[in-house]
């Protein structure tokens, strides 16, 4: 039984006038599923939560809290700007009352901790209602001060500030399962942090040479493994992604497994390095599988094989025969995220004209679907979208040329355990559920 | 965009000719696309992996940057701090309309209190996905 997409709710501003700070950079799911964050380019965090009232509602998430995370600052030892630009959000599991999550920018990685607040004491002998410090000399009777019912109030503060560990600029971080370190990697190098400790990390991994004229590669993602705390893996520019057990040596230069798809020699291109650039690495729920986002495909790789991947599917391969206008315009450089839903049976990933697509594991089947606000109907099922390549157009179908690649859906987030999606178009989020009968 | 520039393209070939070519660079469309892109810009290098190619993705970070075009330098610096802030002062008078009396003007009659200098941010704004109805 395919499942029937439906429209649930759009949040963001209707413009077309995009401000740059309003450009969202990443979405993520909590552990549970109940909070949803979005950081944008402003350096800005937007938590929403589910509303869990009522059972058909459960596809509605409203704002829960809203912080700048991250401003924006000078080097002044390079006179280079380090963006705010929130890069990537991960949640840690909810160990107590509060919620924490990690954001970060190019440069600095933050702990925030988002707790409620939804009862005040009152009934201080010493002040006033209002904070203001009575006399001493007019207290003539001692009262107990209780904690009174307030409106419910979300405060999220900064625990710590992991900074000045990255010469370069930091794509990814990743909480370990062990619950109590993670690793931040830029484009060369990766450390491991401590939760606890600001002062200093470990560096894991060192790809720079020695002579920056040798750089072949760069760092473009990495990801520790679901259950394996001394497991992670990273993908390169050039396709490539290496696991490493860092019980092995303090410096996991050397890979334990190198995953690498063979590639014949004759079909090379000036653009083949390009589009085989990684854009995103996750492994699966389960751990046995991981998932990688190239320009123009989706590889689904098993951990035990590393000399191809188990299943391959194209996102929009109609494209490649535009790579030159792609090239020439930057989109080619643009990167993709992909995801997998709670159960690792489908994996969705997003692409150009604000369509975004997922692959059934187990049907085969493949489905094209547009975050647009023409169906903004709740539970309006969403009608499937099909780009004619070439050749004639059928009705209904969109040309390859009428492709709008300014609405570019780089972001995409599946609820852990529901059918309950958030896309995100470059200043609005969607959010889709499947249909309730 | 830049699909109108592929149709004006004087390398776009038609039926047969397009099928001449084809045989030519292989059946691969990415080799056609090469051909279009080295038509346009001879003096690309071979190889887009080179140094140059990753060092500007270094300096600039994950935002476009790749090309290795000669000449073309997309790479946002700063003589100083100085400069920095001038070319944000710049951006923000273009972008903010005036927002009411001049919060610039403390000195002449009084010493002025943190409440009274201007914000190092004064266009700080709540997001916009946090505002507004819940549709």
């Amino acid at each position: 039984n395919d499942i029937q997409w439906c429209f649930s709710q759009v949040k963001g501003a209707v413009d077309d006038d995009v401000a740059e700070a309003d450009i969202i950079s990443t979405v993520e799911f909590n552990h549970s599923g109940e909070l949803l964050a979005t950081g944008d380019k402003g350096g800005r965090v937007v938590i929403f939560q589910q509303n869990k009232i009522q059972s058909h509602s459960r596809g509605e998430y409203n704002v829960y809290s809203t912080f700048q995370s991250h401003e924006p600052e000078f080097d002044y030892l390079k006179s280079l700007e380090i963006e705010e630009k929130i890069n990537k959000i991960r949640w840690l599991p909810q160990k107590n009352a509060a919620q924490f999550l990690l954001s970060t920018n190019d440069k600095t990685i933050k702990l925030w901790k988002i707790s409620e607040r939804d009862k005040r004491p009152e009934g201080y002998n010493l002040k006033e209602e209002d904070g203001r410090y009575r006399d001493p000399t007019t207290v003539t009777t001692l009262r107990v001060p209780v904690f009174r019912p307030m409106d419910l109030m979300v405060e999220a503060s900064p625990r710590r500030i992991f900074a000045n560990a990255h010469t370069y600029h930091i794509n990814s971080i990743s909480i370990n399962s062990d619950y109590e370190t993670y690793l931040s990697a830029d484009d060369l190098r990766i450390n491991l942090w401590h939760l606890e400790i600001t002062d200093r990390s470990f560096n894991i991994v060192d790809i720079k040479p020695a002579n920056m004229e040798e750089l072949t590669e760069v760092i473009t993602a990495a990801e520790f493994h679901p259950n394996s705390c001394n497991t992670f893996v990273y993908s390169s520019s050039k396709g490539t992604i290496r696991l490493c057990d860092m019980r092995a040596s303090a410096l996991c230069d050397r890979h334990s497994k190198l995953f690498e798809e063979p590639e014949d020699p004759s079909n090379r291109s000036f653009f083949s390095e390009i589009i085989s650039s990684i854009s995103d690495v996750k492994f699966s729920h389960s751990g046995r599988y991981m998932m990688t986002r190239d320009y123009l495909s989706v590889k689904i790789w098993d951990l035990n094989m590393e000399n191809r991947p188990v299943e391959t599917y194209q996102v929009h391969e109609y494209l490649r025969s535009k790579l030159c206008s792609l090239y020439e315009n930057d989109c080619i450089f643009d990167k993709f995220e992909c995801c997998w839903n709670g159960s690792d049976s489908v994996v969705m990933t997003g692409s150009y004209n604000n369509f975004f697509r997922m692959f059934d594991r187990n049907t085969k089947r493949d489905i094209t679907l547009e975050a647009s606000r023409e169906n903004n109907k709740p539970r309006t099922v969403l009608k499937p979208r099909k780009v004619c390549a070439s050749g004639k157009r059928k009705k209904d179908e969109i040309s390859v040329d009428s492709l709008d690649f300014n609405k570019k859906i780089l972001h995409t987030a599946w609820h852990p355990k529901e059918n309950i999606i958030a896309v995100a178009t470059t200043n609005n989020l969607y959010i889709f559920q499947d249909k309730v009968n | 965009m830049s699909q109108k520039q592929e149709e004006e393209n004087p390398a776009e070939e038609t039926g047969e000719e397009k099928q001449d070519t084809q045989e030519k660079e292989g059946i691969l469309p990415e080799r056609a696309e090469e051909a279009k892109l080295k038509a346009k810009y001879p003096s690309l290098g071979q190889k887009p992996g080179g140094s140059d190619f990753l060092m500007k993705r270094l300096q600039k970070g994950a935002v476009n940057c790749l090309r290795a075009f000669p000449g073309v330098d997309e790479i946002q610096k700063y003589f100083d701090s100085g400069d920095y802030n001038m070319a944000k002062a710049k951006m923000k008078n273009k972008q903010l309309p005036s927002a009411g009396p001049d919060k610039n003007l403390v000195t002449g009659d009084h010493i002025p209190t943190p409440q009274d200098l201007p914000q190092r941010k004064s266009s700080l704004v709540t997001s916009k996905l946090a505002g507004g109805q819940v549709e």
